[in-house]
């Protein structure tokens, strides 16, 4: 018996049964070999086209790609392979067409920006500094933005949330609905738009003058139907068995809104917030506006002109000179790692009260 | 503590939709009545009848009377909320805060009501731990998160949660649906034990379930898919199952439909 059982054995290996679940591969680095190829073929059809556009290059190489992968993955694993790595191929290429410009843009603020970036231009204003000279600093431009950008939040946050809150756990009918198309209207508002309204109504007709704070209720506009979509979205993520466990062990509604609802849906709330802020914190047109610019620190956000950095950038930029310029790319900057800690401080924030597991 | 339920010609509505109907049925003190029958019938809608929670629903509306010993839940002036402090409910699917710890977990329905005696507090999160036979399991981690535990400690977690507050009544919508047969067990007796403090009104779709831990069984049942569910027994649990009234009980508990 065992004889028979080792003399049979090599026959099998002799003929293995043909595998009807294994297909030819291309090896595992063949997505970037072949990126690699198509970068060189780019640069060098660029070269000896004489292209001066490194765009062009680019998208070449990138066309080149997706076209090699397509033919040698149809012709060496058949056209579902083929068909998968052409989908993901285009994934790729459709990112880094969506990095290249963030990355080139951050790297060409870093470095313009840092040429005068010190403590020294972080703690002085423009005041009495001749324009056409290096010099000077954006600490009135900070100030501004931080106080612009704190009231804006603070009118626009509880007023988002709560409305939220409403559309979400209450709003039924014709109220909720009406509020909930105002607010679709109020994200299309154009920014310059929201600082008419305000100038017109708060300028104008109350006869108020420009100060920081007529600012903020401009940015305020435009950041609360932002707080109230992406709160809207937070509160609707909450399972509805959570409300049902307080609801039944006898927990009033509203009770049940602000123990359970809000602390579970706490991390994306804030993300949403920060956000918005970072949005309104690029806004320059109601400032132009409302909060008139100045080249002074005015550390009272209630009276009187001031500055912010996207208002800074601007007028630095208007200017057109070489020390102007440089002030400008420096603010720009500033203003990129402002909303960056923003971001990252929204992250952790998230992260932390994130309901845990 | 326990109080005896008295229904008469109750029905539930979604919007327009009635999803069951003029039903009439009492629910004996410090024991356990079981309600079985095919999906959709309304047994869950009628037992979120049993402390307003139906109405928690949009469009959710009720009619008839809820007799809680002499007192009509649906009567006016009656307020939802002190109906559920009264009326505790468990849920199919575990659901602790995910918010909260073990701990703060079974304190919530106290705290979040107001009451902060933090002596007390401990004694009855205790109390209410070794009712639901968590306590051995937890002790040492009770400022973990709730969410960490197992989904048939999880469920014990919440049922621990539903009797610190007191209730008189404990209703459970498929508690064990969720869990496997050993968590089924330790849940099952459980309900042995907490039948003779509590009240205790079940939905399960296992009727081995209800034969095992229920004192009285209730079938419903729906005459056609959109038709309002309806009670069509209720009697001695041995009875349903060796000698019921209707053919259609008998029909469903042997297998031969549903």
């Amino acid at each position: 018996m065992s004889r028979t059982a080792v003399a049979d054995a090599p026959v099998d290996r002799a003929a293995p049964p043909v595998s009807t679940l294994r297909q030819p591969r291309l090896p595992r680095w063949a997505p970037l070999g072949l990126a690699a190829v198509a970068a060189v073929l780019g640069i060098g059809i660029g070269l000896v086209g004489g292209l001066d556009s490194r765009l062009q290059w680019g998208l070449i190489a990138a066309v080149l790609y997706l076209g090699l992968t397509a033919v040698l993955a149809s012709t060496v694993e058949g056209t579902r392979q083929a068909k998968d790595r052409l989908a993901t191929s285009v994934i790729w290429v459709c990112f880094l067409l969506a990095v290249v410009p963030l990355a080139s843009l951050l790297w060409e603020t870093l470095v313009r920006g840092a040429k005068v970036l010190d403590g020294y231009f972080l703690t002085h204003s423009m005041s009495g500094v001749i324009t056409l000279e290096p010099g000077g600093g954006i600490y009135h431009a900070l100030i501004g933005t931080l106080e612009q950008v704190g009231l804006a939040t603070l009118i626009a946050a509880p007023l988002g949330l709560l409305t939220a809150v409403y559309l979400v756990e209450y709003g039924t009918g014709r109220l909720a609905k009406a509020i909930t198309f105002f607010v679709d209207v109020m994200t299309g508002i154009p920014s310059i738009v929201a600082g008419l309204f305000i100038l017109s109504f708060w300028i104008i007709i109350l006869d108020f003058g420009y100060s920081g704070f007529a600012g903020a209720m401009a940015l305020a506009i435009l950041m609360m139907p932002i707080v109230v979509r992406s709160t809207e979205e937070m509160l609707k993520l909450v399972p509805n068995e959570l409300r049902e466990a307080s609801l039944a062990l006898g927990v009033p509604k509203w009770k049940t809104i602000i123990k359970v609802v809000l602390p579970t849906a706490v991390g994306g709330i804030t993300t949403g917030i920060m956000l918005a802020v970072a949005r309104i914190a690029g806004e320059s047109a109601p400032i132009l506006l409302l909060v008139f610019g100045s080249a002074e620190i005015n550390n009272n956000p209630f009276d009187g002109a001031q500055s912010s950095l996207p208002y800074f950038i601007y007028e630095q930029w208007a200017l057109g000179n070489e020390a102007s310029y440089d002030r400008a790319w420096a603010a720009a900057l500033v203003l990129i790692a402002f909303v960056m800690i923003l971001n990252l401080v929204a992250r952790g924030i998230a992260r932390w009260k994130a309901p845990k597991h | 503590m326990a109080k005896r339920i008295d229904v008469s010609g109750l029905s539930a509505y979604y919007g327009s939709f009635r999803a069951i109907d003029d039903i009439s049925m009492t629910v004996e003190p410090r024991s356990v009545t079981a309600f079985i029958g095919p999906s959709g019938c309304g047994k869950s809608t009628f037992l979120r009848t049993l402390n307003r929670m139906h109405e928690v629903t949009n469009g959710g509306r009720v009619e008839g009377k809820v007799m809680l010993d002499d007192e009509d839940l649906y009567g006016p002036g009656v307020d939802p909320v002190s109906v559920r402090r009264t009326v505790g409910m468990v849920f199919q699917r575990p659901n602790p805060f995910p918010t909260m710890s073990i701990y703060e977990n079974v304190a919530a329905g106290l705290r979040l009501n107001g009451d902060h005696r933090k002596k007390d507090l401990d004694e009855i999160v205790e109390r209410s731990l070794k009712g639901a036979n968590l306590w051995n399991e937890v002790k040492d981690r009770l400022n973990r998160p709730g969410s960490g535990l197992s989904g048939g400690q999880q469920q014990r977690l919440c049922i621990a949660r539903a009797i610190a507050v007191e209730p008189q009544v404990l209703l459970m919508d498929e508690p064990c649906s969720a869990l496997d047969p050993i968590s089924t067990l330790a849940i099952e007796d459980l309900i042995g034990e907490l039948k003779s403090r509590f009240t205790i009104v079940i939905v399960t779709h296992n009727m081995q379930q209800a034969a095992r831990v229920s004192d009285r069984t209730a079938f419903f049942n729906l005459a056609e898919v959109g038709a309002p569910g309806k009670l069509v027994e209720i009697d001695d649990t041995e009875r349903i199952f060796s000698n019921p009234t209707v053919q259609a009980t008998e029909d469903y508990i042997s297998g031969r439909f549903g």
